[in-house]
């Protein structure tokens, strides 16, 4: 049977075995929606901002491990994806955009919501394709998927004109196999590095391994654990490496750099061998790049061979999938116990103890992500903004599972939480998902409130409102003289009443003693749930390596010296 | 050989879709690469074009642009020939302005260069030469005082040496980039990234 542009990209997504789309139509994608409405297969989730399409695939795809999928029409519609496609490049997500662009005829001439979409998104995506002929649909979306989904993943769009999708019929012939030259995904390591890095790690008195979100990805955590443990190596998780290993591991560190924990910092700062796991030096984590881990070798391992060398040197650089380099790694590292090197760690976590959070009559938000963590176990799915509230459930959240925080790392997209959350539940609805936010970031993307209530996405919304851009006031309070200008929220709405707007429960929480009843209701109140915890708001994100500088310059909680025992 | 130690070559092979340029120039301007030069045609296979880039910048900016180019999914292969033995050619179209009265000294100068001369107007020549880029500018100056109308220049396009068995430019290159692509650590190869304040 012959099918229709439109058909065959249904054809094709249900044989890259989607079942979720996030979206929103309009003019020169409609007749994919034509189409689509007679696949219940594909469920399709209708959004209320383009952006909340692309977040929420990327939320689907670090919960699932699947690649997340999201439509858009042109113009205005495609061009709201950006942010979201930036963010998932930056966290390295797979995630595929199908957008409907205006019929061929009319490309080039500036037609009604015509944007040069390919065009725009180039440096915010892995790769892009322009169909232009009806043949191409199926390959390309094959070939998009395999780009999203191996080697380093990243979004791919797809952008199909109207009389693409709409126009000739042709058979729908499914490829075999991809075509693609120039692209070959790293697999197994070179054995000589692998037995390099070995003999530096068996060498090494005072290893650190920096966890990244690459041993999420490549699903290498099991491997992680195994190395760790065989030669007794403390490991340091970056922000998006958090679940690698869990929280209240013995080895586990934390995550260090600009708020990270003071002794993962310090740890870095006296190792003599970094190895890095799929993780990119970025600088929140790196500092003063000269310098960060001064006394360390480093060998690097990772799947994209541009980031050897980008931030730092590796002294041994390690190509390959994650996976098959630890699984050739380890056998090769000796066992070991580094008995003085962990327990001078265990030394720099009780002299810098960097969860303490101080007495106050205030509501401190530091305070609700320890209830929340105690309450849930560590074992819901967190999501975060931008800002300190993504710091302090990176900090104070006791997490278990890998991918279970997730947030918007590199990129650093505000209200990324909001969509990403829906993501996350719809993608592991046996989950509880606290999506955790700020009052700031939360109002960017709120709207996307009604597709949580039109489709009961049982997602709890946890705001720590503090009335400001709390991560900005904190910045001009520390480097530019306390001049809070364009940082404080005077006019925010009514949390409460904006819930019971959308037909959401709405829950307020002003004193400490009613965290832990306010966090209960919500999860046992079946569907969504908006929490609006009002919080102290001028409470300071510790500790804080100030931007440039370097763990030397580190300013840690002026309340938590001599307190000597860590808090959680 | 190079004469500029901040010039690199790089030869790249690409697949010939639309916008396959964009993303190249996109890629080197996100980057902050800067490309002295860019020749582009077909190559000996179907479907693939040939490109001869000519990047300025230190080791760090060399081998991070060709990382990336590598990244490229219609970029098939990427070498850096500039430490290889080569043939850089650059041809040029030099549109002089020339008198009856010294028309001959010029045609005189072109044969010192082997360039000829391809139109010849009422009161201009134009100059077709081929060579490296130091030839190219030292005909340019000898000829400058008779005035230049016009200069169109292709950039540098560059070949290894087929030596004894005719190795072609994509399956060579610094040894530093092929190596370290497949994760080795290049003794003696040591550069600083290039540091920049907190952001």
């Amino acid at each position: 049977m012959e099918l229709t542009g439109a058909q065959i990209v249904c054809e094709s997504l249900l044989q890259e075995g989607v079942d979720t789309i996030f979206g929103l139509p309009g003019g020169a994608v409609l007749p994919f929606y034509g189409a689509l409405s007679a696949y219940p297969g594909l469920r399709h989730i209708l959004v209320r901002h383009e952006q909340a399409a692309a977040m929420a695939a990327d939320g689907y795809s670090r919960a699932t491990g699947k690649v997340g999928v999201c439509s858009a029409t042109s113009g205005p519609g495609a061009t709201n994806l950006v942010t979201g496609l930036a963010s998932a490049q930056m966290d390295s997500v797979p995630i595929v955009c199908i957008t409907g662009q205006v019929p061929r005829a009319a490309i080039g001439r500036d037609a009604f919501q015509e944007t040069d979409i390919t065009g725009i998104t180039l440096p915010v995506t892995k790769h892009n394709y322009l169909v232009m002929d009806v043949r191409d649909i199926a390959p390309a979306i094959k070939e998009a998927f395999y780009i999203a989904r191996t080697g380093r993943p990243g979004p791919v769009l797809i952008d199909i004109p109207k009389d693409v999708l709409a126009g000739e019929k042709i058979e729908f012939v499914w490829p075999d196999e991809v075509d693609l030259p120039g692209y070959t995904p790293p697999g197994a390591p070179e054995p000589q590095q692998v037995a390099a890095a070995a003999s530096l790690i068996n060498e090494a008195q005072r290893p650190i391994i920096m966890a990244g979100h690459g041993v999420l990805i490549s699903r290498a955590w099991d491997e992680l654990r195994q190395l760790a443990e065989k030669a007794q190596i403390p490991v340091i998780t970056t922000l998006l490496g958090i679940g690698a290993l869990p929280t209240d591991h013995v080895l586990n560190l934390g995550m260090p750099g600009m708020h990270g924990m003071a002794y993962a910092s310090l740890a870095i700062d006296r190792a003599d061998l970094v190895v890095s796991l799929g993780a990119r030096f970025d600088d929140r984590v790196t500092g003063r790049i000269a310098d960060f881990a001064p006394n360390a070798k480093i060998i690097h391992c990772d799947v994209d061979p541009s980031e050897f060398n980008k931030n730092v040197i590796a002294d041994v650089p390690v190509l390959g999938d994650l996976k098959l380099s630890l699984r050739a790694l380890i056998p090769m590292v000796n066992s070991n116990v580094h008995l003085d090197w962990v327990q001078e760690t265990d030394r720099l976590r009780n002299e810098h103890p960097s969860l303490f959070i101080r007495k106050s009559d205030e509501l401190l938000p530091q305070q609700v992500l320890k209830e929340l963590s105690d309450i849930t176990g560590g074992d819901s799915i967190i999501v975060t903004g931008v800002g300190q509230h993504q710091m302090w459930a990176a900090q104070h959240y006791g997490y278990r599972e890998p991918n279970s925080l997730i947030t918007s790392g590199g990129s650093g997209a505000m209200g990324f939480e909001v969509p990403a959350a829906l993501g996350a539940k719809v993608g592991r609805p046996d989950k509880t998902v606290w999506s955790i936010a700020g009052d700031g970031g939360f109002q960017m993307t709120l709207c996307d409130l009604a597709t949580a209530a039109e489709n009961n996405i049982d997602v709890k919304y946890a705001i720590l409102n503090n009335g400001s851009l709390g991560m900005v006031r904190q910045w001009q309070d520390f480097f530019y003289e306390k001049d809070f200008f364009a940082t404080i929220y005077s006019g925010n709405p009514d949390f409460v009443k904006l819930a019971e707007a959308y037909g959401i429960r709405g829950i307020r929480v002003t004193r400490q003693d009613e965290v832990a009843g306010a966090i209960e209701e919500a999860m046992e109140t079946p569907g969504p749930v908006v929490v609006d915890f009002v919080v102290k708001e001028d409470e300071f994100v510790f500790p804080m390596i100030p931007a440039g500088e370097s763990v030397n310059e580190m300013l840690e909680e002026p309340n938590s010296q001599g307190v000597g025992v860590e808090s959680a | 050989m190079n004469q500029h130690s901040d010039q690199h070559t790089i030869i790249a092979l690409v697949q010939d879709r639309p916008g396959v340029l964009t993303r190249l120039a996109s890629l080197f301007r996100r980057r902050g690469f800067n490309i002295a030069s860019l020749a582009v045609g077909a190559s000996e296979q179907k479907g693939l074009s040939r490109l001869t880039f000519v990047v300025t910048g230190d080791q760090y900016t060399v081998e991070q642009a060709t990382r990336q180019l590598d990244k490229l999914v219609d970029v098939v292969k990427v070498s850096n020939i500039t430490s290889e033995d080569v043939v850089a050619r650059e041809l040029a179209l030099i549109k002089v302005r020339a008198t009856p009265s010294n028309r001959s000294e010029i045609l005189e100068m072109a044969n010192l260069f082997r360039a000829k001369v391809v139109d010849v107007g009422t009161r201009s020549l134009v100059i077709e030469t081929t060579g490296e880029e130091d030839k190219i500018d030292a005909l340019y100056d000898l000829l400058r005082p008779f005035g230049i109308l016009e200069l169109m220049r292709t950039g540098r396009v560059a070949m290894v040496r087929g030596k004894t068995d005719g190795r072609v430019s994509d399956d060579v290159g610094a040894e530093f980039d092929q190596a370290s692509r497949n994760g080795f650590a290049v003794a003696g190869a040591r550069f600083q990234p290039g540091h920049y304040e907190g952001v």
